[in-house]
């Protein structure tokens, strides 16, 4: 390049340059626009619950109370029935995950692998609301015929159980809603837990082997000790699904604003209450209590997810992919 | 240890093999089984209804016969226009993170945030479109559902395109700039060409998330029982439509709702596996 060319560029290289300046700012404004979003999302949430926190303040939390004609809110029955669906649905959804990804990466003939994990992961694919009205006119009425008649009977006399078991089978309520969250998580937990279980070397598995391991021990002993962070990611993943998820749930809880032993009985969720009440929220406090509640949601969807991904990001980072 | 005890050791340890594993692939068929239910139940219900009536007739009112037009159209005009608003900042978004600014603080606080977003809680978002569209302009409309759609589109693309840029061979790039192509060039002719098979992937897994949501929609665009082509007025879509017949008393409505779910789980399903078959012969390596 001569010194004349540099001196006063050709009307080309001027117009790269723009072009140049102009599709990196572009992208890069792209960028802060997803971080803008989520400010956005959660100054939104702050400003239409103030209303809400003034009246009520810390008693929001722990007010079992949710009564539109009197104007009091309470969000402690909605937390209290999203924690409960979840659990149940990771006290059902994580050993079948493990079970799967334990099948896949062992067990599978090799020609089986894609189509299982495909078929597994299409679970995945299903929206929410074909989940929630198969569970309202398959599932429900199946437990109530036959599995929660066989529960009350068989609890009915063992300490403790009896009243997570009681009540009339209604075959909606707290349980239904778990059971279809656990088959909802299964595929988020079973496609992060493959993927973690295919980075364990296959030298120490093989060395396991060797030393005489049944296929058991070298998973419970060598991939899961090696894949626990992961594990507990894709777990974590999973629970944030199941504590935001609204459509199926809010199908099979019975919309019921009450704290109830048994896990027979309807009961609320946070983003099932949401979905039913807001429209015909009437009055600006009713209206902020609801808003409250996508709030506290946010939030602890936010800390499980990010938490989730931290374990993710240094599981990967561990294995040098990174 | 004599060897009787070893033998026992030995069986013990193989039957406990045996019971897990026999746990696991039961596991396996379990995840088949609901799969599998949940399909047949579908079409088992849901094709009885299927008729052109479906495609032809509104929404009726209880009691009578009718289709789901209305329902389709404002799911496809609003599902279009959702991905046409989120597609190209999530592609730009995308660009930033895998082509300028790969390795910068700001690329993993996005990608970090971004991770979230994605499975963040859709309601959530209906609950802000609300807040910043719905109330200010004092009524539900189908642009707000839109906007609802587009914020859960652009974390699902971000995310692919980023993934798949950074698949491109770095040499591609350094030899299109040692031809003297400049940056923007090089991504345009050069990276997106190479990615374009996962780039449409990303898309196509958008609309196919993006189409069956109904939380976002249930206080954005709301629902609408006759046909509306007024994007300030809101408008009918099919999830919340199935949402609202499923629950209804009414034996029509129900069947309706059978029929519309079929359609979406149909629609969804095969845009899934669309997606997921142009993408293998990039990502399976």
């Amino acid at each position: 390049m001569n010194t004349a060319v540099a001196a006063s560029p050709s009307p080309t290289l001027t117009r790269n340059a723009l072009l140049e300046s102009l599709s990196r700012i572009l992208t890069r404004s792209a960028a802060i626009l997803v971080l803008i979003m989520l400010g956005g999302v959660i100054l939104s949430l702050i400003d239409g619950s103030l209303p809400a926190f003034k009246s009520f303040g810390f008693a929001f939390f722990h007010t079992e109370s949710w009564n539109p004609v009197t104007e009091k809110f309470g969000a402690a029955a909605p937390i209290y029935g999203t924690l409960v669906t979840s659990l149940i649905a990771m006290l059902i959804g994580f050993p079948l995950s493990i079970g799967i990804a334990v099948f896949i990466t062992e067990l599978c003939p090799t020609k089986l692998k894609q189509p299982i994990a495909t078929a597994i992961e299409l679970l995945a694919g299903i929206p929410s609301i074909i989940y929630g009205i198969w569970g309202l006119f398959v599932l429900a009425p199946l437990l109530q015929k036959y599995v929660q008649p066989l529960l009350i009977a068989t609890f009915e006399d063992v300490p403790g159980l009896s009243s997570l078991f009681a009540g009339p089978p209604y075959g909606i309520g707290v349980l239904t809603a778990g059971l279809i969250l656990s088959i909802m998580v299964l595929p988020f937990i079973t496609s992060i837990t493959r993927d973690v279980f295919e980075t364990v070397p296959p030298m120490l598995k093989e060395s396991a082997y060797g030393l005489g391991c049944t296929t058991w021990e070298v998973v419970r002993y060598i991939v899961l000790p090696y894949t626990r962070t992961g594990v507990i990611g894709g777990v974590m993943l999973g629970l944030g699904r199941a504590l935001g998820e609204t459509m199926a749930v809010t199908f099979v809880i019975g919309n019921a604003h009450r704290i109830s032993h048994s896990l027979l009985a309807p009961g609320t969720t946070i983003s099932a209450s949401i979905a039913n009440e807001f429209t015909e929220a009437d009055g600006a406090l009713y209206t902020s209590s609801l808003i409250a509640l996508g709030l506290i949601l946010f939030i602890i969807t936010f800390i499980v997810l990010g938490g989730a991904r931290l374990l993710l990001l240094r599981m990967k980072r561990a294995d040098g992919r990174s | 240890m004599n060897d009787d005890t070893c033998l026992a050791l030995y069986a013990r340890r193989r039957r406990f093999n045996r019971l897990a594993m026999t746990l696991s692939c039961g596991a396996t068929l379990a995840g088949m089984v609901a799969l599998v239910w949940i399909l047949a139940t579908l079409f088992a219900r849901g094709a009885a209804g299927v008729s052109l009536d479906v495609f032809t007739q509104m929404t009726p009112p209880p009691g009578s016969s009718g289709g789901l037009l209305n329902a389709m159209f404002g799911s496809l005009v609003q599902t279009l226009i959702a991905t046409l608003i989120g597609t190209p900042v999530g592609i730009l978004a995308g660009t930033y993170m895998a082509e300028y600014g790969r390795n910068t603080k700001l690329t993993s606080v996005v990608r970090f945030i971004n991770d979230v977003l994605l499975s963040a809680p859709s309601i959530v978002v209906g609950l802000f479109v609300y807040e910043i569209m719905v109330q200010p302009m004092h009524h539900f409309s189908a642009w707000a559902g839109c906007v609802a759609l587009s914020i859960l589109v652009l974390p699902v693309v971000v995310r692919t395109t980023e993934d798949m840029l950074l698949l491109v061979p770095d040499s591609l790039r350094e030899a299109a700039s040692a031809l003297g192509a400049p940056r923007w060039m090089v991504i345009q002719q050069v990276c997106y060409r190479a990615a374009r098979a996962g780039l449409i992937t990303g898309i196509l897994l958008a609309i196919a998330r993006v189409s069956g949501e109904t939380a976002p929609l249930l206080f954005t665009s709301l629902n609408n029982q006759f046909w509306s082509t007024d994007m300030n007025a809101p408008m009918a879509n099919l999830p919340v439509v199935i949402f609202q017949f499923a629950l209804s008393p009414y034996e029509d409505w129900q069947q309706l709702a059978w029929t519309g779910a079929l359609l979406i789980t149909l629609t969804v399903l095969m845009l899934n596996i669309f997606a997921r078959t142009l993408a293998r012969p990039r990502s399976s390596h």
